[in-house]
């Protein structure tokens, strides 16, 4: 098996040291990487699905093997792996970064491998295994620089989310192991577990995979490790890791034959949320990267939407809404993990020449990047679901999921709200991507930030090449993936007979993509007639009407953008903003400023958290660490146990007697 | 057929500007402008140069295009009157409403890409206000799968009306309210914006292109109208539900549906003053809403 040694090979990078050590490691990644995509994709090809025993003594043998759905996810883990060890030979080279560079390329490599291992593992200790591997090297790799207290702090949220959600999967899998009888991630028979039980697995796998994968109520750890973690790490972690999240709840859900009807609306209503405050979040931030990272949740939504109609279509028995839930989940899985890693590999191509993430300090990058800038808009186009690129044909699945839902039942109001408020989120994306888009690379610059700003090197454009070529290429020629996409359902779901429904004869990309790509020519078209024609073009200054001189502080900044839309949603954001109060005839230089709090941090859990401390605060009244106290307390609590056992009623009686 | 569509689509869209501004003119007491205005605009616009500013990028010169594109494409999918559209499969709805946003995307793009905070000011509004347009457009959307039970925008918009009863026409009249307002305001027509004004602090379609000139301002104002045309005939569907006689009869009857859809806007036009702009989102919202309760009807 090929797949057993590429898990392996990331290992190998445990011994570089020197200056040449990264480009040797990045030489290893791209090894993997390449056999990696080649065995994923033997997988497709192949019919049967291998699997191999190895022993392993205390839970019992151990079982790896490679379905369709396995090799699916194994795609963007080598694929990004290969392509962010790549990015980070420009943009964390070890001659700049020498004290934590060797950290990173070191954990790199783990992740990669532990991903890939909880992806081909059968059997939950094994899962466990790879998925413990992942979340501490992830750990290590959002605290690189771990001199700033800002990354120390949002690498402890994240240590503390990731543990709870390892608490409740160990509880998951422990119950599985009680009630199935063994570790083995095989799919039950039916009626062998009661309906409680069943609940109980469901609740525990949303609760420990959600907080992985950042659905909305559990997102709290996500934006600040996003945020601070260098570029090509929080491209992995939200496009590949958070994946791990929705690829456990898929691979444990797909292990029920019988689903019960909730299930598929909470996951619907869990998808809508998170996908609804995810992007308005977004909307608020000031910071690229942290703006980025609210977006992971939205799409997240989006893909946990896919699956709640898959769910639904299984539990009632309705083929078609699995093939649709399930490729729109499926493909939503790939296209944002290509469209996100392209943001941020652009988000730190501005980050490195700049020095900055803040959106209004930058503008006019597009004139100094102009790669970076045609990259960034691909994928914000991308991201937005517009048409022609991959993101629509995602949502394209799932739109349809809701309508057929709509229009033939199962009746559910609850959930046939999902296409408009999927438009909302449409629409707010796009917005936000306006204001990103617009405030980072047009117009002209804010501040000196961008003055030394340069395109960056060959190493970091590459990679992002490939994947914007991913993006149009799905977006446009969406027929070549289908086949992946039907094998990787079936398998989700052996008990039904999907064969002769194949996702291209529920959607029509066939037809999809003969208008995208008369909409490129269009465009193309036009473009040369109206612009290479011989017309006298002028140059001006931008017309500011008749003002006579204006200048880069006047333009519209990203937050004013935004402000109309957080004014609109302040009832769920909650701004705080700090005016200042003009007074006299002739003001002093005054500053005004605002900021969104993330709400289940800031809002609910720091409070709930300081609440208690105050509240154990009162136990310390006890605590003086001097050891003559605490042997009165042993001495006082002997004491008290002595006197239970005395016969107290016979001792009453025997003193208060006449 | 295609051919009658295809020289609908491309050639009708700016007399709807020339029938408002007549109707305009005719409130007003004076005799305005040719019917024809807007095409003597267009064709003069077409022919000369171009001014751009500095702080531009190809950005700024692709936005029009894009947006022209998209609205063309978005004009073959909708049936016009009686006749099937040219282009029409399952989900074609839903690409429609997305070609909507994406020439959303290169307007405000564009706007922003020449730095001023005018245009800044006009596409922020834009954003803005499709967040509350667009739930609608689904919503009317939903309310029609729902009674035809089929997923393309040609069958769609034909089939309720085949049997017209009163628990059809309730949400279709509800929905016909929602989608006139999203039409105003997706064509930014008076309530929402006021075409006329430019230099305004309130306006905001006028504001994005303050910086465009020549062919390409040509090619904005071609692509307005042919905006206004498409939203049309889709409401028109909603609104006349009614089928006369032959094939030959159906096209003249459309384009008099379209003419006299452009009257009423003329007249709202003239009978009504644009709102103030932090009103606007309470109107979109109220499209919103007529458009849920229609939805919400069907599921009594």
């Amino acid at each position: 098996m090929v797949f057993a040694v590429i898990s392996g090979l990331p290992t190998i990078l445990l011994p570089n040291s020197s200056r040449w050590g990264q480009k040797i490691a990045s030489g290893f990644m791209c090894c993997s990487t390449l056999l990696g995509l080649v065995g994923s994709g033997l997988a497709f090809m192949s019919t049967e699905n291998p699997t191999l025993k190895f022993p392993w003594p205390s839970m019992g043998n151990s079982t790896i093997g490679i379905d369709g759905l396995s090799a699916f996810f194994l795609v963007p883990v080598f694929l990004i792996g290969g392509l962010g060890s790549l990015y980070g030979l420009g943009y964390w080279p070890q001659n700049r970064h020498p004290s934590n560079s060797k950290k990173l390329i070191l954990f790199w490599g783990l992740m990669v491998g532990g991903m890939a291992l909880l992806l081909i593992s059968r059997h939950a200790m094994a899962f466990l295994l790879g998925w413990e591997l992942m979340a501490l090297s992830a750990f290590f790799l959002v605290t690189t620089e771990d001199n700033h207290l800002e990354n120390r702090k949002a690498g402890w949220i994240y240590l503390i989310s990731t543990h709870l959600g390892t608490l409740s999967l160990l509880a998951l899998f422990s119950l599985w192991r009680w009630k199935s009888g063994s570790f083995a991630l095989q799919p039950i028979s039916a009626n062998t577990l009661s309906l409680t039980m069943t609940n109980v697995f469901f609740f525990l796998a949303i609760l420990g995979f959600g907080l992985k994968a950042g659905i909305m109520p559990f997102h709290f750890w996500l934006p600040a490790a996003h945020a601070t973690a260098p570029s090509h790490v929080s491209a992995i972690l939200s496009g590949v890791v958070l994946k791990m999240g929705i690829y456990g709840l898929v691979r444990w859900l797909s292990l029920f034959p019988e689903i019960p009807r909730a299930w598929g609306s909470i996951i619907i209503v869990l998808g809508l949320i998170s996908g609804l405050a995810g992007v308005l979040f977004a909307i608020g931030q000031h910071d690229l990267k942290r703006l980025l990272a609210y977006h992971s949740i939205e799409n997240i939504g989006i893909i946990l939407m896919g699956l709640g109609i898959a769910l639904v279509g299984k539990s009632y028995d309705k083929p078609v809404l699995v093939v649709l839930g399930m490729s729109g989940c499926l493909l939503h899985v790939w296209n944002h993990c290509f469209f996100k890693s392209l943001l941020f590999l652009c988000a730190g191509s501005v980050v490195h020449s700049t020095q900055t993430r803040q959106i209004d300090l930058l503008g006019g990058l597009a004139k100094s990047m102009p790669l970076t800038a045609a990259m960034f808009l691909i994928g914000a186009v991308a991201i937005c679901g517009l048409p022609p690129l991959n993101g629509f044909i995602s949502e394209l699945f799932i739109y349809l999921g809701f309508f057929r839902i709509v229009a033939n039942g199962p009746e559910g109001l609850a959930v046939a709200f999902g296409a408009p408020v999927l438009a909302a989120i449409g629409a707010l994306a796009t917005a936000c991507f306006v204001k990103v888009y617009g405030a980072v690379f047009l117009g002209s610059p804010r501040s000196n930030c961008s003055d030394a700003c340069h395109e960056s090197p060959f190493f970091m454009t590459v990679p992002k090449f490939i994947l914007a070529g991913l993006c149009i290429l799905i977006g446009i020629a969406p027929m070549l993936f289908t086949d992946t996409i039907s094998k990787a359902v079936a398998i989700w779901n052996p008990a039904m007979q999907l064969g002769s429904i194949s996702p291209d004869s529920v959607a029509p990309l066939l037809k999809i993509s003969i208008l995208s790509i008369a909409l490129i020519a269009g465009v193309l078209i036009i473009s040369l007639v109206i612009l290479c024609g011989k017309k006298k073009v002028q140059s001006a200054g931008t017309w500011d009407c008749g003002y006579a001189k204006p200048d880069s502080r006047m333009q519209y900044t990203a937050s004013s953008f935004a402000q109309s839309i957080v004014m609109l949603f302040s009832w769920i954001l909650r701004p705080h903003e700090h005016n200042p109060q003009l007074k006299e005839y002739f003001p002093k230089a005054q500053k005004m400023e605002s900021h969104i709090d993330e709400i289940v941090l800031d809002r609910l859990l720091v409070p709930v958290s300081n609440m208690f401390r105050r509240f154990c605060g009162w136990f310390h009244r006890f605590q003086h660490g001097l050891i003559q106290h605490y042997i009165l307390y042993i001495l006082i609590t002997l004491f008290l146990m002595i006197c239970i056992q005395m016969p107290f009623k016979e001792l009453i009686y025997h003193w208060f007697k006449h | 057929m295609i051919i009658f569509h295809l020289l609908l689509l491309i050639l009708m869209p700016p007399l709807l500007f020339g029938v408002i501004n007549k109707t305009k003119a005719w409130f007003g007491g004076r005799s305005g402008m040719p019917l024809l205005q807007p095409y003597y605009d267009i064709i003069k616009l077409l022919r000369k140069g171009m001014v751009f500013s500095t702080t531009t990028t190809w950005i700024f010169r692709i936005g029009p295009i894009v947006t022209l594109t998209t609205m063309f494409i978005a004009g073959l999918l909708v049936p016009m009157g009686r006749f099937n559209a040219p282009v029409s499969f399952t989900g074609d709805l839903i690409l429609f409403a997305y070609l909507f946003g994406l020439s959303r995307f290169f307007t405000t793009a564009a706007a922003l890409d020449t730095g001023s905070s005018f245009e800044g000011m006009g596409s922020a509004r834009e954003v803005t206000f499709a967040i509350l347009s667009e739930p609608a457009l689904f919503f009317a959307f939903s309310v029609l799968v729902k009674m035809s039970s089929s997923f393309s925008l040609t069958t769609m918009l034909h089939s309720p009306f085949n049997e017209l009863s009163v628990d059809i026409a309730a949400p279709l009249v509800l929905i016909a309210i929602g989608l006139f307002i999203v039409m105003l305001a997706e064509s930014c027509r008076i309530p929402v914006d006021d075409p006329t004004t430019h230099l305004e602090l309130t306006m905001i379609h006028e504001a994005m292109v303050l910086d465009h000139s020549g062919p390409l301002f040509g090619i904005i104002s071609y692509a307005s109208a042919l905006k206004l045309f498409i939203l049309g005939t889709v409401l028109l569907h909603i609104i006349f539900p009614f089928q006369i006689g032959t094939a030959w009869i159906n096209w003249p009857l459309f384009i008099c549906e379209m003419l006299g859809l452009a009257f009423v806007i003329g007249v709202i036009e003239s009978i009504m003053a644009r709102l103030q702009m932090n009103h606007v989102p309470y109107l979109l919202i109220s499209a919103l809403l007529f458009c849920a309760f229609g939805f919400v009807l069907l599921f009594r």
